[in-house]
């Protein structure tokens, strides 16, 4: 039986606040999974709630476990919170009357320094196991190995056992669970410190310069991940975009074999050779078969099967090439790529040489 | 008795020319005045650090916007963050400490006057010199600019290499002088509650808010220092040739980390247990109970403090620590959820019964507790260490943090506001605007914040001054957006209410709220003295004493 209390409009406009506040909560919630489950194929949403690789998930399934207890402690406490400032608002009658003074209570303070002690056990628990399983992994003779090297603002991919090198956009085969094959990031950086993050497919990791981190990541459905550097590294930090694209491993191993091939000789294109050679572009970018072998930009040997440019920055097009070459501010503004300050001639015969480099 | 005043000859007390009462501002050693000179450089600093925000939150407003180049956008979220801990959050507390920690112990002054100005003097000249970075930093490029090295500034991007001029130098010793002002300013806290409490003051029969300050201050000597040590190191580093932290030499980027993140860390306790304090005098006032098991909130207090500073390397989960020392620091992150949700719960203890008050200042203390609460479960998520794998250095995180330093801090600040402006000023602050500004902030706040999480957990990482369209990043970035603006104008009508109430307000008179710390017992504002007589005090609440003595507390001790 509930005692009939004095009307207080007080009281009342704080329980309608909240309820809209609930409703407001709700609606942000059920607006976002909304927008979850519109994007499905093409993973352009990185989204942590859509793992796709085993240290995604157990992540993933460590979340609900949190989640589930961070809600009942939220119900517990706002509902305490909610009810005693209904229950206990101020009443119209003996407004003279101070309220009995109570100092405290052993027991019950007990209780609530006891029951959250027992969660942290609980929590602490589950997480230590996670930690375990993923940072100890064991690593299978089957593994593909990569050396990832963060730099002011691209990525450069190395694979030792194939001597391919690449940049931006990182190729690995698909682990069948049967026969995994995961792949091992091995990260270094060349300057600052950068943050390795694909969310569906890993959590991140720091590149760290004058030190080697390690992660991994087994997916388990192709198609292209994208992700970026997470740990602020300078000017164009926001532009250093990653693409992970993960192919069958027939896809990965003919990716490979196209990577090893040395280039094509571009009889047809000797101009543009000539530019790039003579100029200042040799001094950062390297071209297998050729005199360039700057180490500073991305490797260029097989630009054209990157279907983007200036870590992601834009797209793989004859005039985001150009573009580039001449004024690489209008695409990253702050990126270390300079203006290269070509006249027509020698930047149309460039962007031809470029695009023949497959 | 103690409230009446008495007449001290004071030079040019009649009508002075406005050059000698700012000289006299200058010259003060008064803990009132310095107080106040703290609190007034921290809203001047605290207008400055929300209009960067208001810039980073336009650029943010939609995908591929250009309305600052990536250079200004880095500058700007490197200063709000640096301004908004360092010459906002710390001096305002630190401004109420020195104005109601000597009031409330019955002490006429601060154990060290003059060190009490130096201090405010040297946090002064710290927030002034990071300023002037915009006009002579980067002395490479003439023109001049702000650090934009963020406001953690992790090595090596401070390196010569990375950041050239002298940007990142006025970032460095900025903070290393305002440093040894909250080093003087600690050790002045710490030595006033020790050595100046009134007779019968026992330690046991302290306010909360002094001992949460006294716990405050050991902090800062233990926090500071360690950051005063790195930015000497820095500075080695960029002048005199050292490699503590050039990488490219055989230094260590992540020695950086661990020397920033062993003082970042506490500072989190060092900005919160203050308005910790502000809640435990604020709440059992308003709800005319006493605080609910006050040994309890003590020993949980001491507790956080000692506990704050085993838990900084949480910042460097994804720095590739090994899974030994990654469970660690994720149980003692846990663990500090413990004393923090006890002190949830004795407030809520102490409202239980109570005939609650829901004045202005009641409000903001309600909307602390429900927003921290909040923040300190996804706290709890973060803690988790693979958790923190995925969401560390995402929006998720920003939206955390924001969620203590606003949602927490910041609501307890204007809850501290609106409760002592009467005592500081003698006029009460209207309630009227009052009420505006706690629904305005509060529901730019949620707009802002809550949604704030979502990007985060779409991938969205921090400190980037564009992103691309399509990653279902754009809706929540836009209601971000306008909730800054919605908290924007709730700043004005607090300022508004501020100047306002100054020269319109109602008269507070000495005890406006019924409240029973020895504050109110003087006149509004106090007079220089505090004091006429030095009082004595037989229990928690004196002038609870004072006005029941038929059940005075001093029985139940």
């Amino acid at each position: 039986m509930m005692k009939k209390r004095p009307h207080n409009p007080g009281i009342e406009r704080i329980g309608r606040v909240t309820l809209a506040l609930f409703i407001l909560c709700f609606g942000v919630l059920c607006a976002a999974r909304l927008c979850l489950a519109a994007s499905q194929t093409e993973h352009p949403v990185p989204s942590t709630l859509k793992p796709e690789s085993t240290p995604a998930e157990t992540i993933y399934h460590l979340s609900f476990l949190v989640t589930a207890i961070n809600v009942s402690v939220f119900a517990v406490v706002f509902g305490l919170l909610v009810y005693v400032l209904l229950r206990f608002g101020r009443r119209a009658q003996d407004p003279n009357r101070e309220p009995a003074q109570v100092y405290g209570s052993t027991q019950i303070e007990l209780a609530w320094t006891v029951i959250p002690v027992l969660i942290v056990v609980i929590l602490f628990l589950a997480t230590a196991r996670v930690i375990h399983a993923i940072q100890d992994a064991r690593r299978p003779e089957s593994a593909v190995e990569v050396t990832a090297i963060g730099h002011q603002f691209w990525w450069e991919f190395r694979y030792p056992k194939y001597g391919v090198v690449t940049a931006n956009e990182l190729h690995i085969p698909v682990s069948d669970p049967s026969r995994p094959t995961p792949t091992f990031l091995k990260l270094l950086s060349a300057d600052t410190d950068h943050s390795f993050w694909i969310p569906q497919l890993a959590g991140k990791t720091d590149l760290i310069p004058n030190r080697t981190n390690e992660m991994w990541m087994d997916p388990r459905s192709t198609g292209v991940y994208v992700g970026q550097c997470a740990q602020y590294c300078g000017t164009q930090h926001a532009k250093m975009l990653l693409r992970v694209t993960v192919d069958t491993q027939t896809e990965f191993d003919e990716w490979i074999r196209q990577q090893q091939k040395p280039v094509a000789s571009p009889s047809m294109e000797v101009a543009g050779k000539h530019v790039f050679e003579s100029t200042a572009c040799v001094n950062c970018h390297a071209i297998a078969g050729t005199s360039a072998n700057g180490r500073f930009g991305p490797d260029l040997t097989h630009l054209m099967s990157r279907s983007t440019i200036a870590s992601g920055a834009a797209e793989n097009t004859a005039e985001s090439l150009r573009l580039w070459i001449q004024n690489p501010d209008a695409i990253k503004p702050g990126s270390l790529m300079p203006a290269m300050k070509l006249n027509e001639s020698d930047l149309d015969a460039l962007v031809k040489y470029l695009r023949t480099l497959e | 008795m103690s409230s009446e005043a008495i007449a001290i000859p004071v030079a040019g007390e009649r009508s002075q020319p406005w050059m000698q009462a700012l000289h006299e501002w200058v010259v003060t050693v008064d803990h009132k005045r310095i107080g106040i000179l703290y609190i007034a450089l921290a809203l001047f600093f605290l207008l400055i650090g929300g209009l960067e925000a208001a810039i980073i939150r336009v650029q943010l407003l939609r995908p591929h916007n250009d309305f600052v180049s990536p250079q200004v956008f880095n500058r700007m979220f490197t200063m709000h963050g640096t301004t908004m801990i360092f010459f906002v959050a710390m001096p305002i507390l630190f401004g109420f400490a020195n104005y109601f920690v000597p009031l409330m112990i019955g002490a006429r002054d601060m154990a060290f006057p003059r060190l009490n100005a130096f201090s405010f003097w040297l946090t002064a000249f710290g927030g002034t010199l990071l300023y002037f970075s915009f006009l002579g930093g980067s002395g490479l490029y003439g023109a001049g600019n702000a650090p934009d090295v963020g406001w953690w500034a992790y090595a090596p991007l401070t390196s010569r290499a990375f950041s050239p001029g002298n940007s990142s130098d006025y970032w460095t010793i900025s903070l290393l002088v305002s440093g040894f002002g909250s080093i003087g300013t600690a050790i002045n806290l710490f030595a006033t509650t020790l050595c100046m409490r009134c007779p019968g003051m026992k330690l046991s029969r302290m306010p909360l808010f002094v001992w949460l300050n006294f716990v405050m201050s050991g902090m800062v000597l233990l926090a500071i220092t360690p950051l005063s040590a790195a930015q000497i190191m820095l500075l080695t580093d960029r002048y005199l040739g050292g490699h503590f932290f050039d990488t490219q030499a055989g230094g260590s980027a992540t020695i950086w980390m661990h020397f920033f993140w062993i003082f970042g860390h506490p500072e989190v306790y060092i900005l919160i247990i203050p308005c910790f304090g502000f809640l435990s005098e604020i709440v059992p006032v308003f709800s005319r109970k006493p605080i609910f098991g006050y040994p309890v909130m003590v020993g949980a207090t001491i507790c956080i403090g000692f506990v704050s500073v085993s838990v900084w390397a949480h910042h460097m989960f994804t720095i590739g620590m090994n899974s030994y020392a990654n469970s660690f620091f994720a149980l003692t992150t846990m663990a500090i959820g413990v004393p923090t949700g006890i002190k949830i719960f004795n407030w809520i203890g102490t409202m239980w019964g109570g005939k609650l008050r829901f004045t202005t200042s009641m409000l903001f203390c309600v909307g602390f507790l429900f927003q921290f609460l909040i923040a300190g479960l996804t706290g709890i998520m973060l803690g988790t260490a693979p958790l923190d794998w995925q969401l560390g250095g995402s929006y998720f995180v920003v939206a955390h943090f924001h969620y203590v330093i606003v949602g927490g801090i910041l609501f307890a600040i204007f809850a501290a506001f609106y409760y002592w402006y009467p005592k500081m000023t003698g006029r009460m602050l209207s309630e009227t605007l009052g009420k505006i500004h706690f629904w305005l902030f509060l529901i730019g706040f949620h707009l802002t914040f809550d949604v704030m999480h979502i990007p985060g957990i779409l991938g969205m990482p921090r400190r980037i001054y564009t992103y691309e369209a399509g990653r279902g990043w754009e809706i929540w970035n836009l209601i971000s957006s306008i909730g800054a603006f919605v908290q924007a104008i709730a700043i004005l009508v607090f300022v508004l209410n501020l100047v306002i109430s100054y020269f319109r307000g109602s008269r507070a008179g000495s005890d406006p709220w019924d409240a029973w710390t020895l504050e109110w017992s003087v006149s509004s504002p106090p007079p220089a003295y505090n004091f006429l007589a030095i009082p004595t005090v037989a229990s928690r609440r004196p002038l609870w004493d004072r006005k029941h003595p038929e059940d005075p507390d001093s029985r139940y001790e």
